[in-house]
């Protein structure tokens, strides 16, 4: 199976095809539709970018937890009961005043899922792809995120089953809120590295 | 391989897209649907998960078909052609159900002879323990082989050919250079390996550092 495409997709609506896809698999048996609304519903509702914004709000508040999550990403986000398929070994990087992380996968999409959920479009998007890993300081500055010029930036191009996840830096003024009051600041953008959290 | 997918460093996207607040998981229903679909697609075409393949579908789509209805079409054409891969769907059956679907009449092709791979993977995930000690320490300057992958590989065309440190010796994983293709796992460990911006994009580079993971057989000793 090293051919090119031997015609896959068409000029068709993707809807259109998508539903015909749907049909040909559930009328031979091979699928149960029940079992695609269950896959939905999972990524819908139960795995997004609120798990993430949950570490991120106890490694804030908890020390020894921050420590557990720089040493073995992938152990200190399953405490929190966080684990399952795009999340075997995460290796979480840390924001601060002086270094900034980013995030990509220039050859797919890759992601960590359990953690953030699915990408969101401009994850996906091939401007992001292409260009992140080339001139990030000017790809963040045109998503707002403006840099100081000394500090250093890393993008992390993840091209094997590791997954990157950012630990945003705690904004000045958050101090007194507590675990719970931190996680709605916390935004996927922010776990991915294309923007800080802000105080409210 | 060469192809679309291989984006790093391509020229000619424009600008990003800002990220917005709030935006849905799927903008569209068939967005979800095309989803589900392909995750279980990989199953019925391959007899098992094999991410791998999954990857290669996609990379193997012409460039129409991976850009033209973004990120969930990809996904659907892949599915399509990871299922006509196994014969499990005639050329063309997506299409003229599709066409049967708005009204016209069309017919459409006999259901072929099913010939899935006889593929099983040894355990769940990609993570394999392998007995060898890694290649590779910390700090070690490594070079990316240059030389191009006619099948599957995750070695980024930007990055053969330069030179950069291993930073993170990751644990070994499933080797998709071979295992798309089923012809085995092979488990190799990864390496984050840090390479200068100016190393990959020349002296005018702005100024940031970028770690990759290569597997061990795409690297080698600079010395």
């Amino acid at each position: 199976m090293t051919t090119t495409d031997g015609g896959a997709g068409g000029t068709l609506p993707a809807a259109l095809r998508t539903e015909a896809l749907e049909q040909l698999l559930t009328e031979r048996g091979l699928i149960d539709p029940k079992v695609l609304d269950g896959v939905i519903t999972t990524y819908e509702t139960n795995v997004g970018p609120l798990n993430g914004a949950k570490v991120v709000a106890r490694a804030w508040t908890d020390p020894e937890y921050r420590r557990r999550l720089l040493d073995d990403g992938t152990a200190a986000i399953e405490e929190l009961g966080f684990s399952g398929p795009q999340g075997e070994h995460i290796v979480v990087v840390e924001n601060t005043a002086t270094t900034h992380n980013v995030v990509v996968c220039t050859l797919c999409s890759c992601y960590p899922w359990p953690v953030l959920g699915l990408p969101p479009s401009w994850y996906k998007d091939p401007a992001y792809r292409a260009r992140v890993v080339k001139e990030p300081r000017t790809v963040l500055s045109e998503m707002g995120l403006e840099l100081d010029d000394d500090v250093r930036i890393t993008v992390h191009d993840s091209t094997s089953e590791v997954r990157w996840f950012v630990l945003p830096e705690r904004p000045a003024g958050t101090e007194h809120l507590s675990e719970e009051q931190l996680v709605p600041l916390v935004t996927r953008d922010a776990m991915v590295g294309v923007a800080k959290v802000v105080a409210p | 391989m060469e192809g679309i997918a291989d984006m790093g460093g391509t020229p000619g996207w424009g600008p990003v897209q800002p990220p917005r607040r709030d935006e849905p998981v799927f903008e569209e229903p068939w967005q979800s649907r095309a989803f589900a679909l392909a995750t279980l697609s990989g199953r019925i075409a391959y007899g098992g998960v094999n991410l791998d393949a999954f990857r290669h579908a996609l990379e193997r789509l012409d460039r129409a078909a991976y850009l033209n209805d973004g990120y969930y079409g990809r996904w659907l054409n892949g599915a399509e052609l990871m299922l006509t891969d196994s014969a499990i769907l005639a050329p063309g059956a997506i299409d003229a159900r599709a066409r049967n679907l708005r009204g016209e009449r069309v017919a459409e092709p006999p259901i072929p002879e099913p010939a899935v791979p006889d593929y099983a993977a040894t355990a769940e995930g990609s993570l394999r323990p392998v007995a060898t000690a890694p290649a590779f320490a910390v700090g070690e300057r490594v070079r990316a082989r240059a030389t191009p992958v006619p099948g599957h590989t995750r070695l980024p065309g930007y990055v053969r050919g330069h030179t950069g440190i291993v930073e993170i010796v990751q644990p070994a994983f499933v080797l998709p250079d071979t295992n798309a293709h089923f012809q085995g796992e092979h488990p190799q460990h990864v390496y984050s390996v840090r390479f200068a911006s100016r190393e990959l994009w020349g002296a005018d580079a702005e100024p940031f550092a970028l770690t990759v993971e290569l597997f061990e057989s795409y690297l080698e000793t600079t010395s």
